[in-house]
């Protein structure tokens, strides 16, 4: 009884903040359905009432098309190769600890906590000097590289709830250090993916900074394009709510459909197969 | 089929002596164990023969080969680990496959011994399983599995039933015996409990603290312990102990343990007339402490006081504790015994077979008089 009841009383912040969380949301998908005359900040929060413009979705979409393909050339290479990268760290970092690794998986995590402000500069003059400046590549490059340090630290966390004796069976067994790798860890690794892709998909996908930085027109991602496509003058609001519902989509996706995953890949150290 | 030896071998983790000057035989064919409590070094004696530790320095060799420095991959040993460690996202199939796929057998073949060795241990049913869908045993006989499809020279078996239920453990050690019995393949097996080595073993290693304590058949061990460390860790329960002096009365030797004296036999007295007034300790085994009553006939018993502190009745026999001064003992007594808690009782120590020991050769170990 008194459990039931404290049950519920749990469900009341969680409602509320669930609500503060979806107001933006619901601000945009009423905006991205009004018709431009509709748009005034006396009527933001009402819904629309010349039935639902969906003629704005399709205008966004079409200005942000070519983006989106751009997005979709950044992100699935940067969180793919980020992935590899971080799972084999983790497993040479958990799994042969060679002399000064205990000195170097502090100095790879340390990357997490360098501000993007502050190494701007650094970061343009050396994609210039590597001739990736302006077009997709150096964006990925960059994004790749600030996956590694938390692709790491997953990974290396996950491997290192395996048993030592599953690596000297193997060992006997007759693998050497990448036989173990990919015919032992790999394979029981997908959890630890599921997370780091997810992780490294959505903030290379939402990342305005890098973009804005590093791409020309030509390359930019959605997220840059989406704040270019605001005019100097006019601001169509309603087509720029359904744009950025539209940039936001597939993150959104993601985690609605793959979430149970990504807990479940969260855990996977924590609960005993 | 191979011996395996260990000449000299010192294995050292930083101040930390694991291994102490370790010298050890073992025979083609032969099964032995190695027993002792947890941080005696039976297991880095075995993970040094399977390659997974280097040794600081000696040698091993498995055959007439020196393999100080091979790979564990081409020491052509199989081991059986406690956890079993079985690939978790591999069918049985392919776990017991795995060791023959990467020796480039062909595939008729791998699959010819997997079934074999599947037949042999009854796992047939089980190949196309994975790890979690198997119970403890028969994870444990998949395990088993993975290391006969490779027809190792040797086989090496680190604490394999201490993750199994007392039943299972009991028919699994029966059958690792017939599995020994039909493979004629060496065996060294590790175990911290000493009914297994008691029971499985040609010979048995006892270690304590890095140091090879004595090695010799189960029977002899048991018989014939060569310190007080042995004594105690073979045998349940535990031998007695009680600190004593040897003593000359009239020309004939008696043990003196302050709250009771027993003569020592004439046919028994040669090697301790060195020993009169040195200080010993006098070893009995609990089933060589007798109720009077029951006396098997044709042995020398000596008498001594004791009061009885605990009964623990088992059906088969009845474990006493006894207390006679200050020491307090078990006995392993006849069923029919009938004495009550805090009685006064006086039982019969079985003096053709006891044990004493030399405290000055080594006051922490003291070594049997012989």
């Amino acid at each position: 009884m008194n459990r039931s009841r404290s049950r519920y009383l749990i469900y009341i912040p969680l409602v509320l903040v669930t609500i503060f969380y979806l107001i933006p949301l619901y601000v945009m998908l009423v905006t991205g359905f009004k018709s431009f005359d509709e748009i005034s900040l006396q009527t933001m929060w009402s819904l629309p009432k010349s039935g639902l413009h969906f003629d704005n979705f399709i205008e966004a979409l079409s200005k942000l098309a070519p983006y989106f393909k751009n997005s979709i050339i950044m992100v699935v290479p940067a969180a793919i190769i980020s992935s590899i990268l971080g799972s084999l760290n983790g497993y040479i970092l958990s799994k042969w600890k060679f002399p000064g690794a205990d000195l170097i998986f502090p100095a790879i995590l340390f990357g997490m906590f360098i501000p993007y402000q502050s190494i701007l500069i650094p970061l343009v003059q050396f994609m210039k000097s590597i001739n990736l400046y302006g077009g997709v590549g150096g964006l990925i490059l960059a994004h790749v590289i600030y996956g590694i340090p938390i692709t790491t630290l997953t990974f290396r966390n996950y491997y290192a709830t395996i048993p030592k004796e599953l690596l000297e069976a193997a060992r006997i067994d007759g693998a050497d250090i990448m036989g173990i790798y990919f015919k032992i860890m790999l394979p029981i690794s997908l959890p630890s993916f599921v997370v780091v892709l997810i992780w490294q998909f959505t903030s290379a996908w939402n990342d305005f900074l890098f973009a804005v930085v590093l791409t020309g027109s030509q390359s930019w991602p959605v997220t840059v394009a989406l704040n270019n496509m605001a005019g100097s003058q006019i601001i169509a609001w309603n087509v720029q709510m359904a744009g950025s519902f539209l940039a936001a989509l597939p993150t959104l996706l993601i985690y609605i459909f793959l979430g149970n995953y990504f807990l479940r890949g969260l855990m996977a150290g924590a609960l005993k197969g | 089929m191979a011996s395996v030896t260990y000449s000299n071998v010192w294995k050292k983790f930083g101040d930390f002596v694991a291994l102490n000057d370790l010298n050890l035989s073992i025979q083609d064919k032969e099964f032995l164990v190695l027993v002792g409590p947890s941080g005696c070094g039976k297991t880095t004696a075995l993970r040094c023969l399977a390659g997974l530790e280097e040794i600081t320095s000696g040698e091993v060799r498995i055959g007439d080969t020196v393999v100080n420095d091979v790979p564990p991959k081409d020491r052509d040993i199989a081991m059986v680990f406690q956890s079993y460690a079985l690939y978790p996202h591999m069918t049985v199939f392919d776990n017991m496959a795995f060791g023959l796929k990467l020796r480039k057998v062909a595939k008729e073949e791998i699959k010819r011994r997997v079934e074999e060795s599947a037949a042999i241990l009854g796992i047939e049913k089980l190949l196309k399983r994975r790890p979690r869908e198997l119970s403890g045993g028969q994870r444990q006989r998949v395990a088993v599995g993975r290391a006969i499809v490779r027809e190792p020279k040797v086989f090496l078996f680190d604490e394999p039933l201490s993750n199994l239920d007392a039943k299972l453990r009991v028919q699994t050690r029966a059958e690792i015996s017939k599995l020994h019995h039909r493979l004629q393949t060496t065996f060294i097996y590790v175990t911290h409990d000493q009914t297994e080595a008691m029971t499985m073993a040609s010979r048995i290693a006892v270690m304590n603290k890095g140091i090879l304590q004595q090695l010799d058949t189960p029977q002899k061990l048991y018989d014939f312990p060569a310190n007080q460390f042995v004594a105690g860790f073979i045998g349940s329960p535990s031998m007695n102990f009680f600190p004593a002096k040897i003593r000359k009365d009239d020309g004939k030797l008696v043990v003196d343990a302050e709250a009771f004296s027993v003569a020592v036999p004439e046919n028994r007295a040669g090697p301790y007339h060195a020993h009169v007034g040195k200080d010993v300790i006098f070893g009995i085994r609990p089933e060589d402490v007798h109720n009077p009553e029951f006396v098997p006939s044709g042995i020398h018993t000596a008498p001594v006081e004791a009061k009885v502190d605990v009964i623990e009745l088992m059906g088969n026999e009845i474990f006493l504790y006894l207390l006679s001064g200050n020491n307090q003992y078990v006995a392993r007594v006849d069923p029919r015994t009938r004495f009550s808690v805090d009685q006064k009782v006086q039982m019969a120590f079985n003096m053709d077979n006891f044990h004493i020991f030399d405290v000055a050769a080594d006051p922490e170990n003291p070594v049997a008089i012989r």
